[in-house]
């Protein structure tokens, strides 16, 4: 079948068009800029009904990864590209006759900051996520939902914090700071979380695609991890190590870095650049969020084929082959200001 | 004037109340006048079709037909439940009418009689509905199938004041005051249940008296509580204490919460007098509304009475169950006596501790004899219960035999249960009376433990006494409660006739082909007990009895040498001891240990270094570990040989079950739960089942845990897992309760800690689940043998870790400076202790 992958882009739309492609599908891309990839590609912003009708001509399925992903920025800025932007994506879909929608979402749209213990893929809720992507999210993805019908196959895939060699949103900035000696854990990072390994999450989305319309499946979000959950302290440590630099040592409590993060987050609205950190950060890394996979498997005949050790392995080789597993050497590679669609969640 | 008011129906919006169960019916009451009562009816939409049983339910004072609600909603479909509101309570009719007892009974008669009941009937009731209920049931005994009471009475007991809050409420112008005028007694009531009623619910306890005017009755009620003979009631409340034996036939069951401050503990001790044969359970921590503080009351209801048998069937059973005959076993005290004439001046026991002291056998066996007829004497009776606060050592062994030889079973609870868990177990256990080193007594009373009290300075005039001695009791006599450790929820008490005793005593003997020649030494108190049945001598180490890990290897070797002992049973932590201890020994003192044969380790599982080093100790003794608990012991043994053996399996080895004894295994399902049939097949993981004659008998008034603990006739659930290997040797994998449920199934958490021990870095570890039940992560915990600090274990070792459990995902890997272990045995890992902390450890910030 013909499929669109929209924001492909970005670390986790360029796997899954290449997981799709494996799999004897046709791809098309959709994003702004070029995206490098071997695929039919249609340039545009999400906003550009034009662009998006021609990129969906032919598609029988949609797989919806572009969205504004940043932990700043203003609440317009969120809901025009995650909400409207979603809304534009499924009118085009509907009207073009596709027949699978899968929307990429995020665990953070059912966080309401309270640890999530081994629990599974609640109701997302706009009103109780925390800051204006999740709350963005939230809304898009009960958007997608409530599309869902008979002919038309709306399921939600809610990767959490996937990373792998290349990322920019997570691994990026953890060596970022480390490197500039700045990286420390909140609370000894004792937190238990979940996170995925790039290609357990294109995988998953390429099964959601497969199995969207199955009775198990459509009109329903399922959380992607890869069901090994690691103390913070545990994945900062072992990201540092593959890049060849030494583990975080210092911890400060969680109400300090709580009111650091809300204070960087004031000064830094008028900026342009990222903040290092802000009070949504500081919860996300001080508190447990790991979840129950058994229905995502289940449902979407899946699993994880790459667990973390192997996950790192990979990184420490990436890490030695950009020739940066010297402590001590400035790295120089390609950086970017603006947000990656589609690679943290 | 009394306000007039018809009967209505409930709000349509109370919490678990189903509408259409509600009817109105209206009847002629005990004064031929009609009144209409409004009653929950599982069958209310049914009209016509017969049950093949109905439960008749009666509320207290001052509640409603709302108490009966989850009866009512989990009934199985061919039992009816009829559950009424009494009249001028509730929703039903206000007459005006002051109704006693006797017009009660008549007004419900009449009711049943209307609504066509002629069928088996099993009464339910509570508090004050009791009296009614038990009347309407002396009135329809053809009918009745069997009788469920919740925390009630029918008689004030001898020597029991009136519940102080009746009395309170009772007390002249308050009456009114409390019961009618405000709605303090109905607030009381409510709030008489454990905190955890919810606002809504009780506020639904409250619906049908939210005025004065409605709450006429509940001062009526109150008021007709017969606390006095010359009370218009106490002939009816008399008539119906006087009448209990003609239940006898009748199946009973007691559901009780203890912590009530109305009707105690004294007022269950009563019930159980009055009828011996009804099943008892009391739901630690429950108080009044036993049925609102416990959720597990309804459902073990039902159980009981999905039990009971069906008279139908069984008259067409073609398999009945043919009783076995019971062996004959010697009685407790002839081995006692046997000794005496064999060697009256031999040393029955050796107390080390203090100056030192030694019993001849003569001297034990007439000690016992006199204490006995003294006892007996002075108002011990057979049958009855006696609590014992004496440390073990000689005075504790007069008295148990004493109580054996009258038939009265004896209750100890050990030191090693806490204070707390002391006065739990003992007053859980009613004794009738306490017999208490000074300092015990003082205990007693401090711990307002039930019952005559006697010092043991006493007891030595009670021996003096020239009595009779009793008449011999029967095999079938309790003869002790003991408790178990508690380490899975308050301790149960476990009951054990003497015949049990008697085959526990024999399965000993015959293992360990115990003879005369034999002498014990007792580091592990309860072994001291069965010297005198077995006529071997024991003696009594100087040590504190309640830190076992406190025994020196000197006074290991004085208690050997005092007896010439040949067999020493001794908890792990206790050798762990005397092995740390045993530079302090004399050339003399080590060759002491050659007179021991045969040494026991027991209680918790042993390491095999541990086990090492005592053999070095002891060169001449056979070591051996038998497994068993509290309910049977012992169920199985292994030697020292087999445990070398062995390294690397999936769990502790505890070898094949001694004679006498039978194992099999309930295989768990994919969500940890023993449903597999009863198996002796090799190599499948389950729940380690136990059949033997020494069994214990039941679980001290805990009808429902007797139950959940038994299965398939006669097997005890251990509540530990394990399997067995194609050689029929049994492996002990952990407990049930620390099962690890994780999303690819159970996992057992003894081989996970066994394997990371072989680690050089690690002392102890233990394997606990975090999360959601079927979700759970992995945790281990460690204690380090080179003082690695508290917290997160380093990556690198975490590793390594990994590493030696490859089939399983560990999350993470948590330091401490010790495991928590329970005080009985000092040695039993608190698994879910440890559970309960890492999860709060691991979810970060809150």
């Amino acid at each position: 079948m013909r499929v669109l992958v929209t924001g492909a882009s970005g670390l986790l739309g360029a796997a899954t068009a290449h997981g799709i492609a494996n799999r004897g599908h046709q791809v098309v891309v959709f994003q702004r800029r070029a995206s490098g990839l071997p695929f039919d590609e249609v340039r545009g912003d999400i906003l550009d009904v034009d662009a998006l009708t021609h990129a969906l001509v032919g598609a029988e399925a949609v797989v919806h990864l572009a969205a504004k992903v940043s932990i700043t920025g203003t609440m317009a800025d969120f809901e025009r590209v995650n909400v409207e932007g979603t809304r534009l994506v499924l009118q085009g879909a509907r009207a073009a006759g596709v027949k699978r929608f899968v929307y990429v979402s995020s665990p953070s749209v059912a966080h309401t900051g309270a640890p999530i213990v081994g629990a599974g893929a609640a109701t997302a809720s706009p009103q109780e996520a925390r800051g204006p992507y999740a709350i963005t999210k939230a809304q898009a993805e009960l958007l997608a939902l409530g599309e869902d019908r008979p002919g038309f196959s709306v399921v939600a895939i809610r990767p959490h914090l996937v990373w792998g060699p290349g990322d920019e949103q997570l691994i990026g900035r953890i060596i970022t700071r480390a490197r500039a000696g700045r990286l420390f854990l909140i609370d000894h990072g004792h937190a238990l979380i979940d996170t995925t390994y790039i290609d357990n999450a294109a995988s998953a989305l390429v099964a959601a695609v497969e199995r969207a319309a199955e009775p198990s499946v459509h009109g329903r979000a399922f959380v992607v991890t890869n069901g090994q959950p690691r103390t913070v302290a545990e994945l900062l440590t072992q990201i540092t190590r593959a890049a060849g630099l030494p583990g975080p040592t210092r911890s400060v409590p969680f109400a300090a870095a709580y009111g650091a993060g809300r204070v960087v987050e004031r000064i830094w609205r008028v900026r342009e650049s990222e903040p290092p950190l802000t009070g949504f950060l500081a919860e996300q890394l001080a508190t447990a969020h790991w979840f129950d996979q058994r229905e995502t498997r289940l449902a979407l005949a899946w699993a994880p084929a790459v667990s973390l050790s192997e996950g790192f392995a990979r990184l420490s080789r990436w890490y030695q082959l950009q020739g940066c597993d010297l402590p001590g050497v400035i790295w120089a590679g390609p950086t970017s200001s603006h947000p990656m669609p589609g690679s943290a969640h | 004037m009394n306000q007039v008011e018809p009967a209505s129906l409930p709000p349509a919006d109370l919490p678990g109340l189903n509408p259409s169960w509600s009817r109105l019916v209206a009847a002629s009451d005990h004064s031929g006048r009609t009144c209409e009562w409004h009653l929950l009816d599982s069958f209310a939409q049914r009209s016509g079709e017969i049950p093949r049983l109905t439960l008749i339910c009666v509320h207290g004072n001052p509640t409603w037909s709302y108490l009966w609600r989850r009866l009512v909603q989990l009934a199985p479909p061919d039992v009816r439940v009829v559950a009424v509101d009494q009249l001028e309570m509730g929703f039903s009719e206000r007459t005006g009418l002051t109704r006693r007892l006797a017009d009660r009974i008549s007004d419900l008669s009449a009711l049943t009689e209307k609504l066509g009941i002629t069928g088996p009937v099993i009464t339910v009731a509570h508090d004050w509905g009791g009296p009614i209920s038990l009347g309407w049931a002396l009135e329809h005994l053809t009918q009745l199938a069997g009788i469920v009471l919740l925390n009630t009475a029918v008689h004030q007991p001898v020597g029991v004041s009136a519940p102080a809050l009746i009395r309170l409420v009772r007390s002249g112008p308050l009456l009114n005051l409390n019961t009618v005028r405000t709605p303090a007694f109905l607030r009381g009531t409510t709030a008489l249940s454990g905190s955890k009623m919810s606002r809504q619910t009780a506020k639904a306890f409250r619906a049908p008296y939210a005025t004065a005017d409605r709450r006429v009755a509940i001062g009526a009620f109150v008021a007709d509580i017969p606390l006095k003979a010359d009370h218009p009631s106490a002939q009816a409340l008399d008539l119906i204490a006087a009448n209990m034996n003609k239940f006898e036939q009748v199946p009973m069951l007691l559901l009780w919460g203890p912590g009530d401050p109305v009707f105690s503990d004294h007022y269950l001790g009563d019930l159980m007098m009055r009828a011996p044969h009804a099943d008892v359970h009391r739901y630690e921590g429950a108080r009044h509304l036993v049925s609102e503080d416990d959720e597990r009351v309804v459902p073990d209801l039902l159980r009981w009475v999905a039990n009971l048998p069906d008279e139908r069937r069984s008259t067409t059973n073609p398999n009945p169950v043919i009783a076995r005959q019971p062996v004959r076993r010697t009685r407790l005290w002839d081995g006692l006596h046997e000794a005496a004439e064999r060697t009256p001046s031999g040393t029955a026991i050796a107390q080390l501790a203090g100056s030192g002291r030694r019993v001849s056998w003569r001297r034990l066996a007439d000690t016992v004899d006199r204490l006995a007829a003294g006892l007996y004497a002075s108002g011990i009776n057979p049958g009855e219960r006696v609590a014992l606060l004496i440390p073990p050592g000689a005075d504790l062994i007069a008295v148990v035999y004493a109580c054996w030889r009258i038939g009265a079973g004896v209750v100890i609870a050990d030191a090693g249960l806490g204070i707390k868990g002391m006065r739990r177990a003992i007053r859980g256990a009613a004794p009738d009376h306490v017999i208490a080193i000074t300092p015990g007594l003082a205990l007693a009373r401090t711990l307002r433990i039930p019952g005559v009290r006697l010092s043991v300075k006493g007891l030595a005039a009670i021996a003096r006494i020239d009595a009779p001695m009793p008449p011999e009791p029967p095999e079938s006599a309790t003869a002790v409660i003991v408790f178990t450790s508690g380490a899975t929820g308050p301790a149960k008490g476990v009951v054990y006739r003497q015949s049990q005793v008697a085959g526990t005593r024999d399965v000993l003997r015959e293992h360990y082909a115990i003879t005369p020649a034999d002498a014990i030494v007792a580091a592990f108190a309860p072994w001291a007990v069965f010297g005198p049945t077995l006529g071997v001598g024991s003696a009594i180490p100087d040590m504190d009895v309640t830190k076992p890990r406190t025994l020196q290897a000197v006074a290991l070797a004085e208690a050997t040498q005092a007896v010439g002992g040949t067999l020493l049973w001794a908890s792990p932590a206790a050798l762990t001891n005397v092995i740390a201890t045993a530079g302090d020994l004399t050339a003399e003192q080590v060759q002491s240990f050659n007179s021991l044969r045969l040494v026991l380790a027991a209680g918790a599982p042993v390491p095999l270094q541990l086990l090492e080093q005592v053999k070095e100790l002891v060169p001449n003794a056979d070591i051996r570990t038998p497994y068993g608990m509290t309910e049977v012991l012992p169920v199985s043994e292994v030697d020292l040989g087999e445990i070398r053996a062995a390294a690397g399996g999936n769990g502790v080895l505890v070898g094949r079950p001694v004679a006498g004894v039978e194992v099999m295994i309930s295989a768990l399902d994919e969500d940890g739960r023993p449903n597999g049939v009863l198996s002796a097949q090799s190599d499948v993981t389950g729940e380690i089942c136990v059949k033997a004659d020494h069994k214990r008998d039941s679980y001290d008034r805990l009808w429902a845990t007797s139950q959940s603990a038994s299965r398939d006739l006669g097997w005890h659930r251990t509540g530990d897992v394990g399997h067995l290997d194609p050689d029929g040797r049994l492996w002990v994998e952990g407990r049930l309760a620390h099962l690890i449920r994780t999303p690819q199934g159970p996992v057992t958490p003894v081989g996970i800690e066994q394997r990371v021990q072989q680690l050089p870095f690690v002392r102890w570890a233990a394997a606990v689940g975090i999360g959601p039940s079927g979700n759970q992560a992995v945790i281990l915990i460690i204690t380090s043998t080179d003082g690695t600090a508290a917290g997160l274990l380093d990556v690198k070792r975490t590793q390594l870790l990994r590493d030696q459990i490859p089939e399983l995902d560990i999350a993470a890997v948590l330091v401490r400076d010790e495991l928590p272990v329970d005080i009985r045995h000092n040695s039993k890992i608190d698994r879910q202790a440890l559970s309960v902390w890492a999860a709060a450890i691991l979810a970060g910030h809150r």
